[in-house]
């Protein structure tokens, strides 16, 4: 291993501070303002990886995001699986290995970067800091804009040589002078190791910064967007175009001037355009010897200069192919007439021409256009009125191309094409063969363009390479779009501070949560909320023996269940009875103060939309309730039809759901734990019926009771103010106990409502079902007056008598349970060869311990016309025969709900 | 991300906003008295214009007001935005 580090030059580098740094285990050094790669190149490292299918080894190729070849694994200082080395800036400490183009993620995630996200508004944003980007952040911050400006790389001036002139000035004075400029500027803000990730509608561009110890995330707004991202050199297709120590013409140079470093001692050029000579000559100042020019045109000035200087200049020769081992040794080359030669070289450098990079604008639906004398697409000036592109990334300053693809061969499958991907000419034209026309369908065939780098030097010569085998013009198809984001960006980053528990959604809990916590229960999550599924009585009891022992405790002593999060919207208004008669199924108008009705909401179509109780508290107010996960829908719902179908109505709408907790005491010993609790409120049921509710004082605390039942016992649902639900909780539970009643959850609930066939929309609706379908006629009203979704129930596709129904099902053996979602078959297809017709399908399944079996609900295709008959339930264990029953279970006369 | 003018707040970004469809399609006066092909054209039949379309959104995280606006839909661009009862932008 040899340095490759000049003695002298390097402007981008510090030599005084040495950084230390480890690659593939091996401790190597480099200066500050180095590139893992530059640092790499400097320590004689050829090998960085292996290519991903071939194994094939590969060096460093270029010297920026466009880099195909040099991927590594970095692990410290902070963890990130595949960068290419050309975008990493080297730090003290930093440990890297080489990988195949594939990263690999740790098992788990206490590695993935964090990171802040930042928003901002400004005039301009300007992407990418080269001179054109430099020159449009200046000239916007002189107009008194808020400016931000951003490049990819840890440096300002982009790919600039010392030696290039800009308006008259060198270019490190010129970009030193505008980088002063911009500090002073009291609006203007530059961010460099900042990669614009893409550009969206209205001037919105996310911007990923890598330089602040934690990785940020920049949400900017902009009234004008500039591209400034300059082009990518790209590579001319021969074989063994992939060894090391072959290299884009550009990047070399750039090595040489901005890190001080030769990436070979003689090499051999391979050009298409000017650039190509450009780069030779200046690279031969810098001490590179240089083997030959192969140029594939047909000579002029650029030509003249190089021999004026006694570099070998082959007009019209193309690069057959190279050899060494793993490094580049020799280059063969051929020319007019059949004329070959080999040179000795350990390096071969490329010109291939521009592309420029358009991603960004092409993301945003920029229009590109065909450029024959640059062969290269270019942006045609078509695009969001906000959106701007300067400099070489809008073909300024590239130079005159002679079009050249690859080199012709016989044997054209080491020709690679994606480096990333081990793609070759003769995959491309496989593809063609295989009358694949469009570069969307190649790039699935052979893979092209899918790589890290997103076809970034593959792309145009891939769509060139297919123009030409098609005969069609070399403009007829343009590369793949790439998408952003425009370079990879951790999942962990976007994410920001919104992960784990607690962050990635809102937690919501009840104010009697810290209680149901210190009991015990086990949770489980119903929308955003925390619920408790059951009470385990002990470590030994499982969810089965727990939930048979809650619901036995509510069908024959008490239970309290804590359903404070049942949504609660309070309607006030003279107009608020007319709006309800129109968005619920019955007639809410025609319910007294002090009484109750449960309601259906359907949607425009017909279909169930929610479910839930209105409670008449006064002539021009109603509280009415709402599932838990629909609270949200149903206040959207209610303000929509308000505000822009009936904005005559005066109603006001006004969630409360947070404000009430609720304590729903159900079971035949209800009334006896109210007495126990105290109360001035008269149980009786002649006194206070059922469906009616009551203000009046619990336990020493002001309390609203309603008599709704969600489990056909006798039940009494205690309503207070948020602040006082805990205390509630513990009297009803201090006064319950002697008489047996124990805390419920959720599956108890479940079963307890199933055994009545009380359904849970969203459970056992699915958003296809309307009243009819669950045998609720009876609350669907038939005067003339019009309701939210009534016109749909007389459409012929609601009407059908094959519609699937609600229906009870029994399984002939009383201990098989049914998983829910099991598909039902008729009994004469059991068991037979898939694909048979679906009859229905199992919405929810329980054991039942009062009935001591288990059971189900589920929508079957004429199902009420099936009741009494066997159908079968086809599971993963196998048929399951079960008979047909109304949905209703327990106590279908409803005598036990008034106790 | 769209930049949506809300005509009550300005402009805020899209993640703010509920988006509702195409605007001006009136709930009829009597639905009962529509065939049924009528009911199913204002139920599930909505314009799909290249350009411009009146389109409803609710500013949900803001002051949840519904109101129109005319976007393209091959740009995206919004061209102006209005209160419920308002003419669109000529």
């Amino acid at each position: 291993m040899t340095s490759r580090r000049l003695d002298a030059g390097g402007r981008g580098i510090d030599r005084a501070r040495r950084i230390g740094f480890t690659f593939e285990g091996r401790a190597l050094s480099g200066s500050e303002g180095d590139t893992l790669a530059s640092a790499l190149l400097a320590n004689g490292v050829d090998v960085v990886s292996a290519s991903p299918i071939l194994g094939r080894p590969r060096g460093v190729f270029s010297a920026g995001v466009e880099e195909p070849c040099a991927f590594v694994e970095v692990t410290a200082p902070r963890f990130e699986p595949i960068l290419p080395a050309t975008a990493v800036r080297l730090v003290d400490g930093l440990v890297a290995v080489g990988r195949p183009g594939v990263g690999q993620l740790p098992a788990d995630d206490a590695g993935a970067p964090a990171a802040d996200h930042r928003h901002l508004h400004v005039e301009t944003i300007v992407i990418g800091a080269g001179i054109a980007g430099l020159r449009a952040a200046v000239s916007a911050a002189r107009e008194g804009d808020r400016v931000l400006l951003v490049d990819e790389r840890h440096w300002l001036g982009g790919t600039a040589s010392a030696s290039d002139d800009v308006d008259g000035t060198a270019a490190p004075a010129w970009i030193a002078a505008a980088a002063a400029e911009l500090a002073a500027a009291p609006e203007a803000r530059v961010l460099t190791e900042a990669t614009a990730l893409g550009i969206y509608d209205d001037g919105y561009v996310v911007v990923y910064e890598r330089s602040t110890p934690i990785a940020r995330v920049w949400h900017v707004r902009a009234a004008r967007v500039v591209v400034a991202a300059g082009a990518h050199e790209r590579p001319i297709a021969f074989a063994d175009d992939d060894r090391p120590g072959t290299m884009l013409a550009s990047s070399a140079r750039l090595y040489a001037d901005r890190f001080g470093v030769l990436t070979g001692t003689r090499a051999v050029v391979f050009t298409t355009n000017h650039s190509g000579h450009d780069g030779a000559l200046a690279l031969a100042d810098a001490g590179l010897e240089i083997a030959a020019i192969i140029d594939v045109g047909n000579g002029g000035p650029a030509s003249d200069r190089a021999r004026a200087r006694g570099i070998d200049v082959r007009n019209g020769w193309a690069v057959t192919g190279t050899e060494g081992d793993p490094r580049v040794s020799a280059v063969h080359a051929a020319g007019p007439g059949g004329v070959a030669d080999t040179f000795d070289a350990d390096l071969l450098l490329v010109a291939g021409g521009w592309n420029p990079a358009v991603q960004l604008w092409r993301g945003i639906n920029g229009g590109l256009r065909y450029d024959e004398a640059r062969a290269c697409f270019l942006p045609d000036g078509t695009g969001p009125r906000w959106l701007e592109i300067v400099g070489a990334a809008a073909g300024e300053g590239l130079p005159t191309v002679t079009p050249f693809w690859f080199t012709p061969a016989e044997d054209l499958t080491r020709h690679f094409v994606d480096l990333q991907r081990d793609s070759t000419v003769a995959d491309v034209l496989d593809a063609v063969s295989r009358d694949l026309r469009s570069t969307e369908h190649v790039k699935r065939q052979t893979y092209i363009g899918t790589a890290i780098d997103q076809g970034r030097t593959s792309g145009v010569l891939t769509a060139a390479i297919v123009n030409q085998a098609w005969g069609a013009g070399p403009g007829a198809q343009g590369p793949t779009n790439a998408r952003p984001p425009y370079t990879p960006v951790p999942y962990s980053v976007l994410a920001g501070r919104d992960r784990g528990p607690t962050l990635l959604d809102p937690v919501r809990t009840t104010p009697i949560h810290r209680w149901h916590v210190a009991h015990g229960a086990t949770f489980e999550n119903v929308g955003q909320w925390k619920r408790p599924w059951y009470f385990p009585g002990g470590p030994a009891e499982d969810l089965h023996t727990a939930v048979a022992r809650e619901c036995l405790a509510v069908r024959q002593a008490a239970g309290v269940m804590d359903a404070s999060t049942l949504g609660k919207i309070e309607l006030t208004g003279p107009d608020v009875a007319t709006f309800l008669d129109r968005i619920y199924t019955n007639r809410m108008s025609t319910l007294a103060v002090g009484s109750i009705r449960y309601g259906l909401m359907l949607g425009l179509d017909g279909m169930v939309f929610d479910d839930g109780v209105a409670m008449r508290l006064a002539d021009d107010r109603y509280l009415i309730t709402t599932t838990t996960g629909g609270a949200a829908k149903v206040m959207d719902h209610v303000e929509e039809w308000l505000q822009t179908e009936w904005p005559d109505l005066r109603v006001y709408a006004t969630s409360v759901t947070e404000q009430w907790a609720t304590l729903a005491v159900n079971g035949p010993k209800a009334r006896a734990v109210l007495a126990a609790l105290g109360t001035d409120i008269d149980l009786e049921a002649a006194a206070f019926p059922f469906m009616a509710w009551r203000d009046g004082e619990v336990a020493g605390m002001a309390a609203r009771v309603a008599r709704v039942s969600f489990s056909g016992e006798l039940a009494y649902e205690i309503n207070v103010p948020g602040h006082y639900a805990l205390a509630m909780w513990e009297a009803v539970i201090d006064a319950g106990a002697p008489l047996g009643l124990t805390p419920y959850g959720t599956e108890a609930m479940h079963v307890l409502r199933a055994e009545k066939g009380y359904v849970i929309v969203g459970q056992d609706t699915d958003g296809t079902v309307t009243p009819h379908d669950l045998g609720m006629s009876w609350i669907v009203r038939k005067d003339d007056s019009d309701f939210i979704g009534k016109r749909s129930l007389r459409r012929p596709d609601t009407v059908r008598p094959d519609r699937k129904q609600l229906v009870g099902l029994l399984p002939a053996d009383r201990d098989r349970w049914i998983p829910e979602g099991a598909q039902l078959v008729a009994l004469s297809d059991a068991g037979a060869t898939p694909p048979v017709p679906m009859l229905g399908f199992v919405t929810s399944s329980y054991r039942s311990p009062i009935l001591e079996r288990t059971f189900a609900l589920a929508m079957v295709k004429g199902g009420r016309d099936r009741i009494g008959t066997t159908i079968v339930a086809a599971t993963t264990d196998g048929p399951i025969e079960v008979e047909v029953t109304a949905p209703i279970f327990h106590d279908t006369e409803g005598t036990r709900r008034d106790g | 991300m769209l930049l949506i003018p809300c005509p009550w707040c300005g402009p805020r970004d899209e993640i703010e906003f509920r988006y509702g469809g195409q605007a001006h399609v009136a709930y009829p006066a009597d639905p009962s008295a529509l065939t049924d092909a009528e009911w199913a054209d204002y139920l599930f039949m909505r314009d799909n214009p290249k350009g411009d379309w009146s389109e409803r959104w609710m500013h949900a995280a803001g002051c949840r007001r519904w109101f129109n606006a005319v976007r393209s839909t091959v740009t995206h661009e919004i061209r102006g935005a209005y209160r419920i009862g308002e003419e669109p932008p000529p």
